[in-house]
Protein backbone atom coordinates (compact mmCIF):
# COMPACT_ATOMS: atom_id res chain seq x y z
CA UNK A 1 0.00 0.00 0.00
CA UNK A 2 2.75 2.37 0.93
CA UNK A 3 4.80 1.66 -2.16
CA UNK A 4 1.70 2.15 -4.27
CA UNK A 5 1.16 5.54 -2.77
CA UNK A 6 4.73 6.43 -3.30
CA UNK A 7 4.61 5.67 -6.98
CA UNK A 8 1.30 7.46 -7.24
CA UNK A 9 2.63 10.68 -5.81
CA UNK A 10 5.69 10.47 -8.00
CA UNK A 11 3.85 9.74 -11.20
CA UNK A 12 3.39 12.65 -13.53
CA UNK A 13 -0.06 12.90 -15.04
CA UNK A 14 -0.76 14.86 -18.16
CA UNK A 15 -3.99 16.83 -17.84
CA UNK A 16 -4.12 18.58 -21.16
CA UNK A 17 -2.23 18.49 -24.41
CA UNK A 18 -1.77 21.31 -26.86
CA UNK A 19 0.50 20.77 -29.85
CA UNK A 20 1.97 23.78 -31.65
CA UNK A 21 3.91 23.74 -34.87
CA UNK A 22 6.83 26.13 -35.27
CA UNK A 23 7.98 27.12 -38.72
CA UNK A 24 8.51 30.87 -38.69
CA UNK A 25 9.89 33.44 -36.32
CA UNK A 26 6.39 34.85 -35.85
CA UNK A 27 5.31 31.51 -34.37
CA UNK A 28 7.61 32.11 -31.41
CA UNK A 29 5.43 34.91 -30.10
CA UNK A 30 2.28 32.88 -30.64
CA UNK A 31 3.77 29.90 -28.85
CA UNK A 32 4.97 32.01 -25.95
CA UNK A 33 1.54 33.49 -25.50
CA UNK A 34 0.04 30.00 -25.45
CA UNK A 35 2.51 28.92 -22.76
CA UNK A 36 1.75 32.03 -20.78
CA UNK A 37 -1.99 31.39 -20.98
CA UNK A 38 -1.48 27.88 -19.60
CA UNK A 39 0.83 29.10 -16.86
CA UNK A 40 -1.71 31.69 -15.77
CA UNK A 41 -4.40 29.02 -15.77
CA UNK A 42 -2.54 26.88 -13.24
CA UNK A 43 -1.80 29.99 -11.15
CA UNK A 44 1.93 30.04 -11.66
CA UNK A 45 3.65 33.01 -10.05
CA UNK A 46 4.95 35.87 -12.14
CA UNK A 47 8.62 35.07 -11.64
CA UNK A 48 8.15 31.41 -12.52
CA UNK A 49 6.01 32.37 -15.48
CA UNK A 50 8.77 34.58 -16.80
CA UNK A 51 11.32 31.84 -16.23
CA UNK A 52 9.23 29.29 -18.07
CA UNK A 53 8.49 31.61 -20.96
CA UNK A 54 12.13 32.59 -21.28
CA UNK A 55 13.16 28.93 -21.26
CA UNK A 56 10.53 28.11 -23.85
CA UNK A 57 11.65 31.03 -25.94
CA UNK A 58 15.26 29.84 -25.85
CA UNK A 59 14.40 26.33 -26.94
CA UNK A 60 12.05 27.43 -29.69
CA UNK A 61 14.66 29.78 -31.04
CA UNK A 62 17.21 26.97 -31.01
CA UNK A 63 14.79 24.82 -32.92
CA UNK A 64 14.21 27.54 -35.52
CA UNK A 65 17.86 28.38 -35.89
CA UNK A 66 19.35 24.92 -36.11
CA UNK A 67 16.53 22.71 -37.32
CA UNK A 68 14.29 25.08 -39.32
CA UNK A 69 11.42 24.57 -36.93
CA UNK A 70 9.71 21.60 -35.39
CA UNK A 71 6.88 20.63 -33.10
CA UNK A 72 6.14 21.72 -29.56
CA UNK A 73 3.79 20.12 -27.12
CA UNK A 74 2.40 22.13 -24.23
CA UNK A 75 1.05 19.98 -21.39
CA UNK A 76 -0.44 20.77 -18.05
CA UNK A 77 0.94 18.07 -15.76
CA UNK A 78 0.31 17.17 -12.19
CA UNK A 79 2.37 15.23 -9.69
CA UNK A 80 0.58 14.69 -6.44
CA UNK A 81 -0.33 18.17 -5.30
CA UNK A 82 1.93 20.03 -7.68
CA UNK A 83 0.74 21.37 -10.96
CA UNK A 84 3.11 22.36 -13.66
CA UNK A 85 3.75 22.84 -17.33
CA UNK A 86 5.65 20.34 -19.41
CA UNK A 87 6.99 21.42 -22.76
CA UNK A 88 8.32 18.97 -25.31
CA UNK A 89 10.28 20.24 -28.29
CA UNK A 90 10.80 17.81 -31.13
CA UNK A 91 12.76 18.59 -34.26
CA UNK A 92 14.22 16.72 -37.19
CA UNK A 93 17.33 18.84 -37.33
CA UNK A 94 20.99 17.90 -37.57
CA UNK A 95 21.13 16.81 -33.90
CA UNK A 96 23.76 17.60 -31.31
CA UNK A 97 27.03 15.69 -31.51
CA UNK A 98 28.31 16.41 -28.01
CA UNK A 99 25.55 17.19 -25.54
CA UNK A 100 27.93 17.77 -22.64
CA UNK A 101 29.72 20.41 -24.64
CA UNK A 102 26.44 21.98 -25.76
CA UNK A 103 25.39 22.21 -22.11
CA UNK A 104 28.47 24.26 -21.25
CA UNK A 105 28.13 27.98 -20.68
CA UNK A 106 29.39 30.03 -23.55
CA UNK A 107 29.69 27.28 -26.10
CA UNK A 108 27.86 27.90 -29.36
CA UNK A 109 28.18 26.74 -32.93
CA UNK A 110 25.91 29.51 -34.13
CA UNK A 111 27.56 32.78 -33.03
CA UNK A 112 25.12 33.27 -30.17
CA UNK A 113 25.93 33.82 -26.51
CA UNK A 114 25.95 30.08 -25.90
CA UNK A 115 23.67 30.35 -22.91
CA UNK A 116 20.47 28.91 -24.37
CA UNK A 117 20.73 25.28 -23.25
CA UNK A 118 22.60 25.68 -19.94
CA UNK A 119 20.56 28.77 -19.09
CA UNK A 120 17.33 26.96 -19.78
CA UNK A 121 18.39 24.16 -17.49
CA UNK A 122 18.88 26.64 -14.67
CA UNK A 123 15.49 28.23 -15.33
CA UNK A 124 13.36 25.09 -15.08
CA UNK A 125 12.84 22.26 -12.59
CA UNK A 126 13.36 19.34 -14.89
CA UNK A 127 15.39 19.29 -18.04
CA UNK A 128 15.92 16.38 -20.36
CA UNK A 129 17.65 16.35 -23.70
CA UNK A 130 18.02 13.53 -26.19
CA UNK A 131 19.71 13.94 -29.51
CA UNK A 132 20.95 11.83 -32.34
CA UNK A 133 23.14 13.23 -35.06
CA UNK A 134 21.28 13.31 -38.34
CA UNK A 135 17.94 12.46 -36.80
CA UNK A 136 16.99 15.29 -34.53
CA UNK A 137 16.67 16.49 -30.98
CA UNK A 138 14.01 16.15 -28.30
CA UNK A 139 14.07 18.47 -25.31
CA UNK A 140 11.59 18.13 -22.44
CA UNK A 141 11.29 20.64 -19.64
CA UNK A 142 8.98 20.85 -16.64
CA UNK A 143 8.32 23.88 -14.51
CA UNK A 144 6.20 23.41 -11.42
CA UNK A 145 3.78 26.18 -10.47
CA UNK A 146 5.51 26.75 -7.16
CA UNK A 147 8.87 25.20 -7.76
CA UNK B 1 -15.15 0.73 -97.13
CA UNK B 2 -14.49 4.40 -96.59
CA UNK B 3 -16.97 4.70 -93.73
CA UNK B 4 -15.40 1.72 -92.09
CA UNK B 5 -11.95 3.26 -92.13
CA UNK B 6 -13.26 6.47 -90.60
CA UNK B 7 -14.97 4.46 -87.95
CA UNK B 8 -11.81 2.56 -87.28
CA UNK B 9 -9.80 5.71 -87.03
CA UNK B 10 -12.32 7.12 -84.60
CA UNK B 11 -12.13 4.07 -82.39
CA UNK B 12 -8.38 4.32 -82.51
CA UNK B 13 -8.47 7.90 -81.36
CA UNK B 14 -10.90 7.06 -78.62
CA UNK B 15 -8.70 4.21 -77.57
CA UNK B 16 -5.68 6.45 -77.53
CA UNK B 17 -7.47 8.96 -75.37
CA UNK B 18 -8.78 6.20 -73.18
CA UNK B 19 -5.22 5.16 -72.63
CA UNK B 20 -4.48 8.60 -71.38
CA UNK B 21 -7.49 8.34 -69.17
CA UNK B 22 -9.17 11.30 -70.76
CA UNK B 23 -11.97 9.68 -72.67
CA UNK B 24 -14.57 10.26 -70.03
CA UNK B 25 -13.77 13.89 -69.73
CA UNK B 26 -13.65 14.33 -73.47
CA UNK B 27 -16.98 12.86 -74.38
CA UNK B 28 -18.88 14.06 -71.36
CA UNK B 29 -17.64 17.59 -71.21
CA UNK B 30 -18.66 18.42 -74.74
CA UNK B 31 -22.22 19.21 -73.78
CA UNK B 32 -21.53 21.46 -70.83
CA UNK B 33 -18.88 23.24 -72.75
CA UNK B 34 -21.11 23.89 -75.75
CA UNK B 35 -23.90 24.98 -73.51
CA UNK B 36 -21.59 27.50 -71.92
CA UNK B 37 -20.71 28.90 -75.30
CA UNK B 38 -24.19 29.12 -76.72
CA UNK B 39 -26.01 30.33 -73.70
CA UNK B 40 -23.47 32.82 -72.46
CA UNK B 41 -25.91 35.76 -72.41
CA UNK B 42 -28.56 33.70 -70.70
CA UNK B 43 -26.17 32.48 -68.03
CA UNK B 44 -24.86 35.97 -67.38
CA UNK B 45 -28.38 37.32 -66.90
CA UNK B 46 -29.29 34.55 -64.51
CA UNK B 47 -26.04 34.98 -62.63
CA UNK B 48 -26.51 38.71 -62.28
CA UNK B 49 -30.04 38.16 -61.04
CA UNK B 50 -28.79 35.67 -58.51
CA UNK B 51 -26.09 38.01 -57.33
CA UNK B 52 -28.33 41.05 -57.12
CA UNK B 53 -31.05 39.23 -55.22
CA UNK B 54 -28.55 37.76 -52.80
CA UNK B 55 -28.80 39.03 -49.24
CA UNK B 56 -25.06 39.37 -48.98
CA UNK B 57 -24.87 41.87 -51.82
CA UNK B 58 -22.49 44.63 -50.79
CA UNK B 59 -23.58 47.70 -52.65
CA UNK B 60 -21.47 49.75 -50.28
CA UNK B 61 -18.29 48.05 -51.40
CA UNK B 62 -18.93 47.39 -55.06
CA UNK B 63 -21.26 49.07 -57.56
CA UNK B 64 -23.62 47.01 -59.66
CA UNK B 65 -21.88 48.08 -62.84
CA UNK B 66 -18.56 46.95 -61.51
CA UNK B 67 -20.04 43.66 -60.40
CA UNK B 68 -21.52 43.18 -63.84
CA UNK B 69 -18.19 44.00 -65.41
CA UNK B 70 -16.39 41.45 -63.22
CA UNK B 71 -18.97 38.79 -63.96
CA UNK B 72 -18.83 39.41 -67.68
CA UNK B 73 -15.07 39.29 -67.64
CA UNK B 74 -15.08 35.94 -65.92
CA UNK B 75 -17.67 34.41 -68.23
CA UNK B 76 -15.87 35.73 -71.27
CA UNK B 77 -12.67 34.16 -70.08
CA UNK B 78 -14.47 30.93 -69.33
CA UNK B 79 -15.94 30.75 -72.80
CA UNK B 80 -13.19 32.09 -75.00
CA UNK B 81 -10.28 30.21 -73.51
CA UNK B 82 -11.78 26.81 -73.23
CA UNK B 83 -11.84 23.95 -75.61
CA UNK B 84 -13.84 20.86 -74.96
CA UNK B 85 -10.90 18.65 -74.12
CA UNK B 86 -9.72 20.51 -71.11
CA UNK B 87 -13.11 21.25 -69.65
CA UNK B 88 -12.67 19.37 -66.44
CA UNK B 89 -8.93 19.44 -66.27
CA UNK B 90 -8.10 22.51 -64.19
CA UNK B 91 -4.39 21.91 -64.55
CA UNK B 92 -4.39 22.62 -68.27
CA UNK B 93 -3.11 25.91 -69.62
CA UNK B 94 -6.45 27.07 -70.97
CA UNK B 95 -7.62 27.59 -67.45
CA UNK B 96 -4.83 29.94 -66.54
CA UNK B 97 -6.57 33.09 -67.65
CA UNK B 98 -9.78 32.12 -65.87
CA UNK B 99 -7.92 31.36 -62.66
CA UNK B 100 -6.00 34.60 -63.02
CA UNK B 101 -9.17 36.67 -63.33
CA UNK B 102 -10.84 34.82 -60.50
CA UNK B 103 -7.83 35.25 -58.23
CA UNK B 104 -7.66 38.93 -59.11
CA UNK B 105 -11.28 39.43 -58.16
CA UNK B 106 -10.84 37.42 -54.99
CA UNK B 107 -7.77 39.33 -53.84
CA UNK B 108 -9.34 42.73 -54.46
CA UNK B 109 -12.37 41.60 -52.50
CA UNK B 110 -10.21 40.47 -49.61
CA UNK B 111 -8.57 43.89 -49.54
CA UNK B 112 -11.88 45.71 -49.83
CA UNK B 113 -13.14 43.92 -46.75
CA UNK B 114 -15.60 41.41 -48.17
CA UNK B 115 -16.39 38.47 -45.94
CA UNK B 116 -15.39 34.97 -47.15
CA UNK B 117 -19.05 34.11 -47.60
CA UNK B 118 -19.66 37.11 -49.80
CA UNK B 119 -16.64 36.31 -51.90
CA UNK B 120 -17.59 32.66 -52.17
CA UNK B 121 -21.10 33.57 -53.23
CA UNK B 122 -19.66 35.13 -56.35
CA UNK B 123 -18.79 31.66 -57.61
CA UNK B 124 -21.68 29.83 -55.99
CA UNK B 125 -24.25 32.03 -57.71
CA UNK B 126 -22.58 31.30 -61.03
CA UNK B 127 -22.86 27.61 -60.33
CA UNK B 128 -26.54 28.02 -59.60
CA UNK B 129 -27.07 29.92 -62.82
CA UNK B 130 -25.23 27.28 -64.81
CA UNK B 131 -27.26 24.49 -63.27
CA UNK B 132 -30.49 26.36 -63.96
CA UNK B 133 -29.66 26.82 -67.62
CA UNK B 134 -28.55 23.23 -67.80
CA UNK B 135 -31.89 22.07 -66.53
CA UNK B 136 -33.73 24.19 -69.03
CA UNK B 137 -31.65 22.77 -71.84
CA UNK B 138 -31.64 19.14 -70.98
CA UNK B 139 -35.11 18.94 -69.54
CA UNK B 140 -36.35 15.43 -68.96
CA UNK B 141 -33.27 13.31 -69.47
CA UNK B 142 -32.43 12.90 -65.82
CA UNK B 143 -29.40 10.69 -66.35
CA UNK B 144 -27.73 13.17 -68.63
CA UNK B 145 -28.78 16.04 -66.40
CA UNK B 146 -27.17 14.35 -63.42
CA UNK B 147 -23.96 13.65 -65.25
CA UNK B 148 -23.66 17.15 -66.60
CA UNK B 149 -24.58 18.65 -63.25
CA UNK B 150 -21.89 16.61 -61.57
CA UNK B 151 -19.41 17.89 -64.07
CA UNK B 152 -20.37 21.50 -63.54
CA UNK B 153 -20.45 21.02 -59.78
CA UNK B 154 -16.99 19.56 -59.77
CA UNK B 155 -15.69 22.36 -61.91
CA UNK B 156 -17.31 25.13 -59.93
CA UNK B 157 -16.23 23.60 -56.64
CA UNK B 158 -12.68 23.68 -57.86
CA UNK B 159 -13.07 27.28 -58.86
CA UNK B 160 -14.51 28.19 -55.48
CA UNK B 161 -11.62 26.49 -53.73
CA UNK B 162 -9.30 28.65 -55.80
CA UNK B 163 -11.35 31.68 -54.83
CA UNK B 164 -10.96 30.86 -51.15
CA UNK B 165 -7.29 30.12 -51.41
CA UNK B 166 -6.58 33.45 -53.02
CA UNK B 167 -8.94 35.19 -50.64
CA UNK B 168 -6.96 33.88 -47.69
CA UNK B 169 -3.72 34.81 -49.40
CA UNK B 170 -5.06 38.32 -49.85
CA UNK B 171 -5.91 38.53 -46.18
CA UNK B 172 -2.51 37.20 -45.19
CA UNK B 173 -0.91 39.92 -47.25
CA UNK B 174 -2.89 42.47 -45.30
CA UNK B 175 -1.67 40.94 -42.03
CA UNK B 176 1.95 40.90 -43.18
CA UNK B 177 1.71 44.53 -44.19
CA UNK B 178 0.29 45.39 -40.81
CA UNK B 179 3.12 43.53 -39.09
CA UNK B 180 5.59 45.63 -41.03
CA UNK B 181 3.74 48.75 -40.10
CA UNK B 182 3.76 47.82 -36.42
CA UNK B 183 7.52 47.30 -36.54
CA UNK B 184 7.89 50.72 -38.08
CA UNK B 185 5.59 52.45 -35.65
CA UNK B 186 6.87 50.87 -32.48
CA UNK B 187 10.45 52.05 -32.70
CA UNK B 188 10.38 55.79 -32.19
CA UNK B 189 13.46 57.65 -31.02
CA UNK B 190 12.48 60.42 -28.63
CA UNK B 191 14.62 63.40 -27.82
CA UNK B 192 13.92 63.84 -24.13
CA UNK B 193 16.54 66.49 -23.53
CA UNK B 194 19.27 68.25 -25.38
CA UNK B 195 21.79 65.45 -25.83
CA UNK B 196 19.63 62.71 -24.38
CA UNK B 197 17.69 60.25 -26.53
CA UNK B 198 15.15 57.73 -25.30
CA UNK B 199 14.04 54.65 -27.18
CA UNK B 200 11.10 52.76 -25.71
CA UNK B 201 11.01 49.22 -27.06
CA UNK B 202 7.61 47.60 -26.99
CA UNK B 203 7.05 43.97 -27.94
CA UNK B 204 9.48 41.23 -28.79
CA UNK B 205 12.96 42.12 -29.92
CA UNK B 206 13.86 39.87 -32.83
CA UNK B 207 16.66 40.26 -35.35
CA UNK B 208 14.66 42.32 -37.82
CA UNK B 209 13.39 44.59 -35.08
CA UNK B 210 16.87 45.08 -33.60
CA UNK B 211 18.11 46.12 -37.00
CA UNK B 212 15.42 48.82 -37.25
CA UNK B 213 16.03 49.95 -33.66
CA UNK B 214 19.76 50.15 -34.15
CA UNK B 215 19.51 52.00 -37.45
CA UNK B 216 17.08 54.57 -36.07
CA UNK B 217 19.08 55.08 -32.91
CA UNK B 218 22.46 55.47 -34.56
CA UNK B 219 21.07 57.83 -37.18
CA UNK B 220 19.41 59.93 -34.51
CA UNK B 221 22.65 60.08 -32.52
CA UNK B 222 24.38 61.52 -35.57
CA UNK B 223 21.54 63.93 -36.34
CA UNK B 224 21.20 65.35 -32.86
CA UNK B 225 24.73 64.93 -31.61
CA UNK B 226 23.44 63.27 -28.47
CA UNK B 227 25.81 61.76 -25.99
CA UNK B 228 23.38 59.58 -24.02
CA UNK B 229 20.83 57.08 -25.26
CA UNK B 230 18.32 55.34 -23.00
CA UNK B 231 16.91 52.01 -24.16
CA UNK B 232 13.72 51.32 -22.25
CA UNK B 233 12.72 47.67 -22.28
CA UNK B 234 9.74 47.81 -19.92
CA UNK B 235 7.55 46.84 -22.87
CA UNK B 236 9.55 43.73 -23.74
CA UNK B 237 7.68 40.69 -22.40
CA UNK B 238 10.62 38.30 -22.09
CA UNK B 239 14.36 38.72 -22.25
CA UNK B 240 16.04 35.55 -23.47
CA UNK B 241 19.62 35.17 -24.57
CA UNK B 242 18.87 36.27 -28.13
CA UNK B 243 17.19 39.47 -26.97
CA UNK B 244 20.08 40.07 -24.56
CA UNK B 245 22.55 39.54 -27.36
CA UNK B 246 20.71 42.06 -29.50
CA UNK B 247 20.73 44.55 -26.62
CA UNK B 248 24.45 44.07 -26.07
CA UNK B 249 25.09 44.62 -29.78
CA UNK B 250 23.04 47.80 -29.79
CA UNK B 251 24.90 49.11 -26.74
CA UNK B 252 28.30 48.35 -28.31
CA UNK B 253 27.31 50.09 -31.53
CA UNK B 254 26.14 53.15 -29.62
CA UNK B 255 29.41 53.24 -27.72
CA UNK B 256 31.33 53.12 -30.99
CA UNK B 257 29.44 56.24 -31.99
CA UNK B 258 30.77 57.93 -28.90
CA UNK B 259 27.54 57.89 -26.94
CA UNK B 260 26.72 56.17 -23.68
CA UNK B 261 23.82 53.73 -23.59
CA UNK B 262 21.64 53.06 -20.56
CA UNK B 263 19.18 50.20 -20.43
CA UNK B 264 16.15 50.97 -18.30
CA UNK B 265 12.87 49.34 -17.41
CA UNK B 266 14.24 46.06 -16.12
CA UNK B 267 11.47 44.41 -14.12
CA UNK B 268 12.26 42.23 -11.10
CA UNK B 269 11.24 38.97 -12.79
CA UNK B 270 13.33 39.83 -15.81
CA UNK B 271 16.32 40.57 -13.61
CA UNK B 272 15.98 37.12 -12.01
CA UNK B 273 15.63 35.39 -15.34
CA UNK B 274 18.64 37.14 -16.79
CA UNK B 275 20.74 36.10 -13.80
CA UNK B 276 19.59 32.48 -14.07
CA UNK B 277 20.30 32.42 -17.76
CA UNK B 278 23.81 33.57 -16.95
CA UNK B 279 23.79 36.63 -19.15
CA UNK B 280 26.44 39.14 -18.16
CA UNK B 281 25.09 42.67 -18.38
CA UNK B 282 27.45 44.04 -15.74
CA UNK B 283 29.37 46.32 -18.07
CA UNK B 284 26.19 47.98 -19.21
CA UNK B 285 24.54 50.68 -17.14
CA UNK B 286 21.09 49.39 -16.23
CA UNK B 287 18.32 51.09 -14.31
CA UNK B 288 14.95 49.91 -13.06
CA UNK B 289 12.95 52.77 -14.48
CA UNK B 290 13.16 55.40 -17.17
CA UNK B 291 13.05 58.07 -14.45
CA UNK B 292 16.18 56.81 -12.74
CA UNK B 293 17.91 56.43 -16.09
CA UNK B 294 17.06 60.05 -16.87
CA UNK B 295 18.31 61.14 -13.47
CA UNK B 296 21.57 59.30 -14.12
CA UNK B 297 21.83 60.94 -17.54
CA UNK B 298 21.34 64.38 -16.00
CA UNK B 299 24.02 63.62 -13.47
CA UNK B 300 26.56 62.62 -16.11
CA UNK B 301 25.76 65.72 -18.10
CA UNK B 302 26.13 67.82 -14.97
CA UNK B 303 22.58 69.01 -15.16
CA UNK B 304 20.35 69.58 -12.19
CA UNK B 305 16.60 69.60 -11.88
CA UNK B 306 15.47 71.78 -9.00
CA UNK B 307 12.26 72.88 -7.47
CA UNK B 308 11.87 76.63 -7.52
CA UNK B 309 11.36 77.88 -4.00
CA UNK B 310 11.01 81.57 -4.42
CA UNK B 311 7.69 82.37 -5.98
CA UNK B 312 7.45 85.89 -7.30
CA UNK B 313 4.45 87.85 -6.25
Amino acid sequence: MKSWRKTWTKMILSLSKDPVKIVREQDVILFRNRVKEMAVKIKMGLVNQTRLITAASELVRNMLRYADGGNCLIEVVSRGRDNGIRLTFTDQGPGIADIDLAMKDGYSTGKSLGLGLPGTKRLVNEFNIKSKVGEGTVVTIIKWANG
Amino acid sequence: MKTLSIFRRKTLIVKFIQDRNLAYQFTMSLNSYKLLQNKKKNILEKWMNNQLSDEGLREDLISNEELRYQSEELIDALVSNLSGESFSDLMSEEWNSVIEILSGISITRARQGFSPRETGNFVFTLKEALLNVLQEEIGEDSKLLFEESMKITRLMDNLSVITFETFIKGREEVILRQTDEITEISTPVIRVWDGILALPIIGTLDSARTQVVMENLLQEIVDTGSSIAILDISGVPAVDSLVAQHLIKTVSATRLMGAECIISGIRPEIAQTVVHLGIDLSNIITKASLASALAYAFKTMRLEVRKINSVQK
